[in-house]
């Protein structure tokens, strides 16, 4: 299964703090986080908590994670400042919501306007739609985020994800 | 009823004899409070992710659990960011400690009234959320009392409120580049910048 493609990356590259708004897509990842001793898992009560727990593991010499859905991206917004202006290593994980077969008109606000705003905020956006991708596209992300220093985002589509489904 | 106290002094008291604290400080007053302590390399100071102190502590706190955490940031700032305190008291940090100069006042933008100077007790919300050691403090023996638990590792986080006065102590402004902070703590902990 993809997401334990992503747990297997995060323990690659030795992540020590992950950071969540919980999402169904990024369920089994959570679970493997709390499960792992070397992981801590760290619920949050909204998305910019995150940004700032990953700052400060920084300062302390861990390595963090960020895992949300897409409409998490707009509570983080004015945080990612500090990631910006102290150029701390930033790797999100957004699950996304409202871009392919979404039955809540709710989402597809923000999830139509993920991407851009994490652009305008100055983080490097990747995607992946397909599971044989996730692997691949997760791993060059936390290479550019752990070792290069740089502020990243992956966003795993909703075709990926699959959409919510509600029976009426 | 005590008198306020002064936010400047409080702040000195509280870092007095410091050895191995961390402190983050949140952005406007609190930040011109511990530089005016005195700068030090395992001080962080915010000038703007407002809200984020409490949760640059967490982060930190878990990531040196052997190193006594201090987060010192204004009422306004705590304010923004009350989920930290839930997040905070499911974490429970025995090395974190929060220090809140509440003056009931956004004093950077003109002093309009904060919630807790209307309804809002942030030491209540804090134990509502499990932390159960916040404490209100207001003269002398209480700063002392929170002063000598900050620099020790304890079981669970830590929380006062001071009630400070009003303030027109002059700014004394620490560095305001972020990338400079962030390196020269990583290298106080011995990390590369990056």
């Amino acid at each position: 299964m993809w997401p334990d493609e992503v747990f297997a990356v995060l323990k690659t590259f030795d992540v020590r703090q992950v950071a969540y708004v919980p999402d169904a897509g990024h369920a089994r990842l959570i679970e493997r986080a709390r499960d792992d001793a070397a992981m801590r898992a760290v619920p949050l009560t909204t998305e910019e908590e995150g940004v700032a727990v990953l700052a400060g593991a920084c300062l302390g010499g861990q390595r963090a994670v960020l895992l949300m859905q897409s409409s998490g991206v707009g509570n983080c917004i004015n945080m990612l400042s500090l990631i910006r202006t102290c150029g701390f290593p930033f790797l999100a994980l957004v699950t996304m919501r409202g871009e392919f077969g979404e039955f809540n008109g709710w989402q597809v606000p923000m999830g139509g306007a993920s991407e851009a705003a994490l652009r305008l905020m100055g983080i490097q956006v990747a995607r992946a739609d397909r599971a044989e991708d996730v692997g691949e596209v997760v791993e060059a992300a936390a290479r550019m985020a752990y070792l290069g220093g740089a502020a990243m985002a992956v966003l795993f589509g909703q075709r990926l994800v699959g959409a919510k489904r509600f029976v009426e | 009823m005590s008198a306020l106290l002064e936010r400047r002094s409080v702040v000195a008291r509280v870092l007095a004899g410091r050895r191995d604290l961390a402190v983050v400080g949140g952005l406007g007053a609190a930040t011109y409070d511990i530089a005016a302590a005195g700068d030090h390399e395992r001080n962080f100071y915010l000038w703007g992710a407002m809200g984020g102190a409490a949760m640059i502590g967490v982060g930190l706190a878990l990531a040196q659990p052997g190193v006594p955490v201090l987060v010192i940031t204004g009422d306004g700032e705590m304010l923004m960011g009350l989920g930290a305190f839930a997040t905070i008291g499911a974490q429970c940090p025995g090395n974190l400690s929060l220090l809140v100069l509440d003056n009931g006042l956004y004093e950077e933008t003109g002093a309009q009234q904060t919630h807790t100077a209307l309804t809002t007790d942030l030491a209540a919300v804090a134990r509502a959320c499990g932390i159960a050691d916040a404490r209100v403090v207001t003269d002398d023996v209480a700063l002392g009392g929170f002063a000598e638990r900050v620099h020790r590792i304890g079981n669970a986080p830590s929380l006062a409120v001071a009630k400070i006065a009003p303030s027109s102590a002059p700014k004394v402004l620490p560095s305001r580049d972020g990338a400079w902070l962030r390196a020269r703590m990583r290298g106080a902990f011995g990390y590369p910048a990056q």
